[in-house]
């Protein structure tokens, strides 16, 4: 996190005036569990990364990489939407 | 410049018709209702551009006047009582975000019991919320307030809400003698809204309303605060540039027969024009009286209050609210913590609560006023407990189980 601003040094009305800036804000320190890839087990169906609700799954030329570490906050739904068949990822406690 | 007689609210109306605001959304509430009847008559017959709104209560009015706002539009509401009451969350969303919206509010009783008529106790109830507030003493003052508000509350350094208040049924519902600026002019003085923030600006987005935790929160309020302390030092240029264009000065307060008056009755609203009625007459007899008006009440007027309240032995001050659990009515709190720490730290401030209700105030009640004040000024014995005026059994209760003497 940036240096904290001081009061006469924001916006009016405390507006967001940069788009996109809740990038900079690491909700991955939340987690207790974390999402862990057994890339083998996965054929990139890519229904973790259409649920995933905080865009934490990354994907390069249409394929599943890994996971983005300083957003997903670890609710384990891309764990659950794994098919069956495959169960490619699995919830891990965050100390291991 | 055109005369015509209007009540209170088809004032508003009229000064609401040549803002022409892009969005108005309303909800019914005696005695605002006849202001909105006769606004969406402007807006029935094309009078205006505003996109008006029906919403199912005065929470959604104001959240929909909030959207609109911050979308980049100049949105204007109307409410009393109840409505305000309802809003009150929205209020302080309005001010926190620094929109700046116009809102007439009809003053009128809070329930319970239903009260559908003229008090304070709605626009007191919102002294904290960060809006400005401005009270009219008349139609004309309704109609010339309106205007100015937008100014006030666009203004870059500002951008605070504004309420415009008038008495309930008292001025809302009373016809008076108006003068009408032309439509060119008052066009002219509000000029275009051009917010630095717009929603509805894609090419540059923005988000209003964002979450704050304990690190920035206080640091936000405190630029509002500061906003507040803006209005306070830039009212009087609006109010000097609509003299310009009306011939009608307006100020923070409004002193009458003060610079040798030693006692002063200070009021807000359609009664401060009753006691100047009672100052002249009073003059007559040779009593050295004075009164004073408090027209902008928030941001408060306190280096006005202080100044014209520096020459007197006594102030009476009238609250047409209670504040309940508090020594004294919300103006009197106000009075008394500006005189704290100056030389008349000592003034004897009695506070006369009143007109509850829509409970009438008539020039006799405000002669006894003065002659009480006379007494408290000769025996030096001030009552420390609010006096009810014209309440059914005071008299009896103060005289007998309490005792009018009651040293300060």
């Amino acid at each position: 996190m940036s240096e904290l601003k001081k009061w006469f040094e924001l916006p009016v009305g405390a507006v967001i005036d940069e788009p996109g800036s809740a990038i900079r804000y690491k909700t991955g320190s939340w987690r207790t569990f974390k999402p862990v890839l057994d890339k083998s087990k996965c054929n990139d169906c890519l229904i973790c990364w259409i649920y995933c609700p905080d865009n934490s799954i990354i994907v390069q030329d249409g394929k599943l990489v890994g996971f983005d570490y300083d957003h997903c906050k670890g609710c384990g739904i891309c764990a659950e939407v794994c098919p069956d068949k495959s169960k490619a990822i699995t919830m891990v406690l965050e100390h291991q | 410049m055109k005369v015509k007689a209007l009540t209170g609210n088809e004032a508003v109306a009229e000064a609401m018709r040549q803002i022409n605001p892009d969005v108005v959304a309303a909800y019914p509430i005696t005695p605002q209702t006849e202001l909105m009847h006769k606004f969406t008559e402007f807006v029935a017959d094309g009078l205006v551009d505003t996109e008006m709104i029906l919403v199912e209560s005065e929470h959604s009015a104001l959240s929909a006047t909030v959207g609109a706002s911050a979308a980049g539009a100049r949105a204007m509401t109307a409410t009393s009582s109840q409505g305000l009451a309802l809003m009150w969350e929205i209020l302080y969303i309005a001010a926190g975000l620094r929109l700046p919206i116009v809102m007439a509010v009809i003053n009128r009783a809070l329930s319970a019991p239903i009260n559908i008529h003229g008090d304070h106790s709605d626009t007191m109830g919102a002294r904290d919320s960060g809006w400005i507030q401005i009270f009219s003493e008349n139609s004309q003052e309704a109609y010339d307030n309106t205007i100015i508000a937008v100014r006030i509350a666009e203004h870059p350094e500002i951008l605070l809400p504004v309420m415009v208040t008038m008495d309930g049924f008292i001025i809302s519902h009373t016809m008076e003698r108006v003068e009408v600026l032309d439509d060119e002019v008052v066009k002219s003085f509000i000029g275009e809204y051009n917010p630095k923030y717009k929603l509805l600006d894609v090419k540059n987005p923005v988000t209003f309303g964002p979450l704050d935790l304990q690190d920035y929160y206080f640091e936000h309020k405190r630029a509002q605060a500061e906003a507040m302390e803006n209005a306070y030092k830039l009212i009087r240029e609006i109010d000097e540039e609509y003299y310009k264009i009306s011939g009608r000065k307006y100020a923070y307060v409004e002193p009458y027969e003060i610079d040798d008056a030693e006692t002063v009755l200070i009021s807000l609203g359609s009664t401060a024009g009753t006691i100047k009625d009672v100052v002249d007459e009073l003059r007559l007899r040779g009593m050295k009286v004075g009164a004073l008006k408090i027209r902008v009440y928030r941001p408060f007027p306190r280096d006005e209050v202080k100044e014209y309240l520096s020459n007197a032995s006594v102030v009476g001050v009238m609250d047409r609210s209670i504040a309940f659990g508090s020594v004294c009515g919300p103006v009197c709190l106000d009075v008394k913590a500006v005189l704290q720490g100056t030389k008349m730290a000592n003034l004897p401030v009695v506070n006369y609560i009143y007109g509850l209700g829509g409970r009438d105030i008539s020039p006799k009640d405000i002669e006894k006023i003065f002659f009480e004040l006379e007494k408290v000024k000769i025996t030096g014995e001030v009552p420390n407990l609010p006096r009810y005026v014209g309440v059914r059994g005071e008299e009896d209760y103060v005289g007998e189980k309490k005792g009018f003497k009651i040293k300060n």
